[in-house]
């Protein structure tokens, strides 16, 4: 990999990492409100795999999806103006914090059931394989989506018809309060996919040059094969699981552990040391990310609130677009 | 020319493989089988395994999944084999395909037609013989078709493809097997709106689907008695065509709704409550709603007719209404 690369790596994992610190600012200030999901901690992984993913490819993420959508060419502008629930908001303010979408982005949101995103990713996968179009699809979901009937129910049907797709599973832990070895009997989570037939890895979500590495490997894999593939993504998130959360599920120990292996710290030193990136540039690249992201907060804070007559737009897509 | 109700809903469907390549079919046994009601029978044959997907028994799965490959550009019919295991499925059909419209600000909507076999009346006990079309019909996002003629078991599919929204519709079991005389040449009507099958002065008699013939049948039996009634196929229960009922009760004074849903928290009393609320002095007698009894529907053939309005419980609400 050239070094552009990695800066370019790094500075992703540090535009969500500002983001969602500026979401818990504003969530306090109460400018933000409703459930509101950080990512803080697992960066390293929606940054690494998207990085692969192209404007045509598609991509499904959950409740937990601001890197994501911001990954995939959503602007910080209109993901701050759909947290404020403002008009210019990508979802025009109707979605907030947990539905983020775009049509032109490809982005399929933004689903706050859990698990409900993963059929649909099948689907739209299915479509493009039908439709002979070359785009890809990139499927996110959490551990505890794995509880899911329906994650059976898709990964089967996706294997028996041969639908080309990645299987993203970002493995933090918990589900809200409930730990792993706590929901599943089986906690090797590449069984869950090896049993229908489903090739798959695990990567170290923490280290986003081995994200980046292994979804290429996937990607490689899946388009060769046309086949499915299921990623396991072993990470961790520092803040709670939403700011409901009184976090009294884990002991603060294991979180100190964890942040030991910051995907950024880490990763940002390693570039210091090797000097791919001056102390200089890094500071700069902080910079155009801080201005990126206030910029954005204004633009939130000036866009316009819908008018209440407006209410009962959208229910229905008028025949004929 | 004579037809089938499953004549016809087999007609659409293959119309619509034929005219359209986005278009396939999905469900339990649509294909190796031929459809649990013998609709689609033949068609692996004719159009092959990526038009006619047999789908495993994973109602939630493969209804998202069409959800997805609409969301992709295709026009999925997806077909839940009977409308008691659409309760599987309930989160992908109202969570997203209902919603997505809405929560995306008007930039996605789901194309899927979800069709599914409806209604009691078989001898198949409390789990295989609901109505949830009514329920379902609360949910805004959701257009919910309810054919209950030959015509409108030929035409409706080709509508709900052409919408862009989410379509569901209900084929009542009952009328599979159900012949009618239509006209060749008639290219069908939109389903959105509701039909006044039959005009009359005295009363006016709402309803939709399985309750049709019987409410049909009722009209006739009165007609010959002299009276007059006005016999409204609702068509659609959403968006609902108000207009029709209350055009028609300003004229009867009285309003019947047949529903084969429970009583309770039914269809019907939505119907009943818009014409209290919208021409109240129009009525001359309380709206009067004959619904389904509230029970789980039983096996035996004798209480199974005793919880779903019969002909005969029509004609004797209706003459308790005239008298
Ligand atoms: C079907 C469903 N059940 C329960 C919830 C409530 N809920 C929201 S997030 C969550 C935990 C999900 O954990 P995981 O899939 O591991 O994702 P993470 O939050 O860790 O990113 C739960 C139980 C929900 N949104 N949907």
């Amino acid at each position: 990999m050239i070094d552009e690369e990695k800066i370019f790596l790094l500075k992703n994992m540090l535009r969500v990492r500002r983001m969602e610190e500026l979401c818990a600012e504003l969530y306090t200030r109460e400018k933000i409100r409703g459930f509101l999901h950080l990512y803080i901690g697992e960066e390293a992984v929606a940054t690494g795999v998207l990085s692969l993913v192209d404007p045509v490819d598609n991509v499904m993420a959950t409740y937990r999806e601001h890197a994501h959508a911001l990954l995939k060419g959503i602007s910080a502008k209109s993901i701050m103006a759909e947290m404020f629930g403002r008009v210019d908001g990508c979802s025009g303010g109707r979605g907030g914090s947990m539905h983020l979408y775009s049509r032109e982005k490809r982005f399929f949101g933004g689903n706050a059931i859990v698990a409900s995103g993963i059929p649909q990713a099948v689907g739209l996968a299915l479509a493009a394989q039908r439709l002979r179009e070359s785009r890809k699809t990139i499927c996110f979901f959490g551990e505890g989506a794995i509880a899911e009937g329906v994650f059976y129910e898709s990964l089967n049907m996706a294997s028996l018809w041969k639908i080309p797709l990645l299987f993203c599973c970002e493995n933090n832990l918990y589900a809200m309060g409930t730990g792993l070895v706590r929901s599943q009997a089986q906690t090797d989570l590449i069984k869950k996919a090896t049993i229908h037939n489903i090739s798959a890895e695990t990567v170290n979500g923490m280290d986003v040059l081995e994200v980046v590495a292994k979804t290429k490997k996937a990607l490689e894999y899946i388009s060769n094969e046309k086949k499915p593939y299921f990623l396991e993504f072993k990470t961790y998130r520092f803040r709670p699981h939403s700011m409901f959360d009184p976090d009294l599920y884990r002991e603060k120990s294991e979180l100190e552990v964890w942040k030991k292996h910051c995907p950024i710290d880490s990763f940002s030193s390693s570039l210091l040391s090797t000097q791919i990136i001056s102390e200089d540039s890094l500071k700069n690249l902080k910079i155009e990310i801080e201005n990126e992201m206030q910029e954005a907060i204004v633009f939130a804070e000036k866009s316009l609130e819908e008018s209440v007559n407006e209410l009962e737009r959208h229910v229905y897509l008028q025949a004929g677009i | 020319m004579k037809m089938s109700y499953r004549e016809a809903l087999r007609w659409s469907i293959r119309e619509a493989l034929k005219n359209d390549s986005r278009v396939f079919l999905v469900g339990e046994d649509v294909g190796a089988y031929g459809g649990s009601y013998a609709v689609s029978k033949d068609f692996l044959k004719e159009f092959g395994q990526e038009k006619i997907l047999d789908a495993p028994l994973s109602e939630l799965g493969f209804t998202g999944i069409g959800i997805g490959a609409a969301l992709g550009g295709l026009r999925p019919i997806i077909e839940i084999m009977t409308v008691n295991f659409s309760l599987l499925a309930l989160d992908q059909i109202i969570n997203s395909a209902a919603f997505l419209c809405h929560m995306s600000g008007g930039q996605f909507s789901v194309p899927v037609v979800i069709r599914m076999t409806t209604g009691g009346g078989r001898q198949l006990a409390a789990q295989h013989s609901n109505s949830w079309e009514g329920w379902l019909a609360h949910v805004p996002g959701v257009k919910i078709l309810t054919p209950g003629t030959v015509i409108d078991a030929k035409f409706m599919l080709q509508y709900a493809l052409e919408d862009p929204n989410p379509v569901l519709i209900f084929e009542h079991a009952l009328l599979l097997n159900h012949v009618q005389e239509i006209d060749e040449n008639f290219q069908g009507t939109s389903p959105f709106k509701a039909m006044v099958l039959k005009e009359g002065r005295s009363l006016t008699l709402a309803t939709y689907g399985g309750m049709l013939p019987r409410s049909l049948e009722a009209v006739s039996i009165l007609e010959q008695k002299g009276k007059s009634i006005e016999l409204i196929d609702l068509r659609c229960l959403r968006p609902l065509d108000e207009e029709s009922i209350l055009t028609s009760v300003k004229k009867t004074h009285r309003l019947l709704i047949v529903d084969e849903g429970w009583r309770s928290g039914s269809f019907a009393a939505e119907i009943s409550a818009r014409v209290m609320e919208k021409i109240f002095y129009e009525l001359d007698a309380p709206v009067q709603r004959l619904c389904r009894r509230e029970v789980p529907i039983p096996y035996a053939a004798q209480l199974e007719r005793a919880a779903i309005p019969q002909t005969d419980d029509i004609v004797s609400k209706i003459q308790e209404m005239l008298r």
